[in-house]
């Protein structure tokens, strides 16, 4: 079992939800996150005051799979992400020690899907 | 003769209308994404800085001097021989003449406001300040020269509008439309259709709106008397009606009534009952306002997504559409018994009025189409009006403006 978390921009939340419908994934959680990475943010102006360096809205997607499904998901994030431009976003896939389904006490594999 | 009570109405009355531009503002800024909505209040907020200073040097001038069949030229420029102790008789003569210039700036601010609503989320802050300005002076102020100045040809021809039915919302409308159609639909539109950002805004907006034409409506009698009178209660039956009645065919067609359909309601009944205000009374305020809500139901909710323009905040379909039935109802409904120096309409036995209406419609809806388009083309000649789509997806806040409506931290 693999976790997949992926930052992308806000605006391709969308797109990335029917590539992943497609993949037939469908059980992801979604957050608002803020961060920046190479692109530094864009400078805001307060007053005159200029605040450089700040941090942009993001998505953070949330995803545990089984290990068939981890590259379809990836290949998913990628086609629904992508731009070919900075700030396209990341995707981080770490190992899932446990997963429990809380309605009816499942757990590992079947509880995921 | 300068009267006290009804130089002090209109003074408020301005002041109410100045009021509907901020109110304008939320009521946009909430429909739009949050990316965007400093970008609307910023928009609506300019117009009142740049327009107030074109209108004491020039736009004023242009509109209601007297005389000149296209628009009033310059004799009144920067306010020469506009008092601010004596009347000018033929158009208030009870009030300093300035009075009823500051009343009629209100107006000329607000109705370029009215347009953003088409091309909300999607236009270069710099080309929107040029557009505006040209709009203004190119397009509002020959018309309402026409419709409401000495020597207007329309207001020679007997067009009745009573607080700017014509004049303010079908020719922002109009331009609307134009804007909407040229500009091209909003990115990602067919995947996600967005959602208002924050509806109490809108309503907060609705509010100010409605409070506020009181001013426009009843202002527009001049006087503080029962011309006024007349208009503040047709105007406020108009726009509960309109309220109600959205609601209801909300709730038949989709099964519940919206507080968002209650505000479009509310204030489709405002513009609907404008035209109107001083020449109707109250049971055909309340036919217009009830029936309003239906025509502007299905122009925002079966008509534009057929058609595919996207007009973001429905300017066309609830101030185009809402205007011209009122302008219309008005050759229907109006009443000499309501006010004297008005005219009867269709049901009142003057067949004729009606074709004056009509005719001024069309004129309205043919000229600001045609100048509206014209000056979108060059003004995108010249600096592109269109953000570009990398600036689009990010928000206009952010890219037009370098700061932003909401933190997510703190």
């Amino acid at each position: 079992m693999k976790l997949i978390i992926a930052i992308i921009q806000p605006y391709k939340l969308e797109e990335v939800k029917e590539e992943l419908y497609k993949a037939e994934v469908n059980l992801i959680t979604v957050s608002e996150v803020l961060g920046h990475g190479r692109q530094k943010g864009i400078a805001e102006v307060y007053r005159g005051h200029k605040e450089t360096g700040n941090l942009l809205r993001k998505i953070r997607l949330e995803i545990a799979v089984n290990e068939d499904f981890v590259e379809p998901t990836i290949n998913a994030i990628v086609r629904g992400a992508g731009t070919g431009e900075t700030g396209d976003g990341k995707i981080f896939v770490l190992n899932l020690e446990e997963c429990v389904r809380i309605r009816t006490e499942e757990r590992g594999q079947v509880a995921i899907g | 003769m300068i009267n006290a009570g009804d130089t002090a109405w209109i003074l408020v009355s301005s002041a109410l209308v100045l009021l509907m531009s901020p109110g304008l503002a939320f009521f946009y800024g909430g429909m739009v994404r949050r990316k965007n909505v400093l970008s609307v209040l910023m928009q609506c907020f300019i117009i009142m800085c740049v327009l107030s200073i074109q209108w004491v040097l020039f736009g004023y001038s242009l509109s209601f001097a007297p005389g000149k069949g296209f628009w009033g030229g310059f004799a009144w420029a920067g306010l020469n021989g506009v008092s601010a102790f004596e009347p000018y008789a033929d158009y208030a003569a009870t009030i300093p003449h300035q009075a009823f210039m500051i009343f009629q700036a209100m107006f000329a601010i607000i109705t370029p406001a009215l347009i953003i609503g088409a091309f909300a989320e999607r236009m270069k802050f710099s080309a929107f300040l040029v557009f505006t300005l040209l709009w203004a002076t190119f397009v509002y102020d020959p018309l309402c020269h026409w419709v409401w100045g000495v020597g207007g040809w329309l207001r020679n021809l007997g067009a009745l509008d009573f607080a700017g039915g014509t004049v303010v919302h079908i020719n922002a409308g109009i331009a609307a439309l134009v804007t909407a159609l040229v500009i091209g639909r909003r990115k990602n539109l067919d995947s996600n259709v967005p959602a208002p950002h924050n509806l109490p805004f809108v309503v907060l907006g609705t509010g100010l709106l409605w409070f506020g034409w009181f001013g426009f409506n009843a202002g527009s009698a001049l006087t503080a008397g029962g011309l006024a009178v007349n208009a503040f209660v047709v105007t406020n039956t108009a726009a509960a009606s309109a309220g109600l009645s959205w609601a209801l065919i909300e709730w038949m067609r989709n099964g519940k009534p919206t507080m968002f359909g209650v505000a479009s309601g509310a204030v489709a009944g405002l513009v609907a009952i404008t035209p109107a205000a001083g020449f109707v009374s109250v049971i055909p305020a309340m036919i217009i306002g009830l029936s309003v809500s239906a025509f502007c139901f299905v122009a925002v909710s079966v008509i534009k997504p057929k058609l595919g323009y996207d007009d973001s905040l429905d300017a066309f379909g609830v101030h185009c559409v809402g205007g011209i039935w009122g302008a219309l109802a008005t050759g229907l409904f109006a009443s000499k018994a309501v006010n004297p120096a008005g005219a009867d309409g269709l049901f009142f036995g003057n067949p004729k009025q009606f074709m004056v209406q009509l005719i001024t419609v069309a004129v309205t809806i043919g000229y600001t189409f045609i100048c509206t388009f014209v000056i979108y083309k060059v003004v995108d000649f010249f600096f592109g009006v269109r953000v570009n789509e990398k600036e689009e997806l990010m928000g206009l806040d952010l890219t037009q403006h370098r700061e932003r409506a909401y933190t997510v931290l703190e």
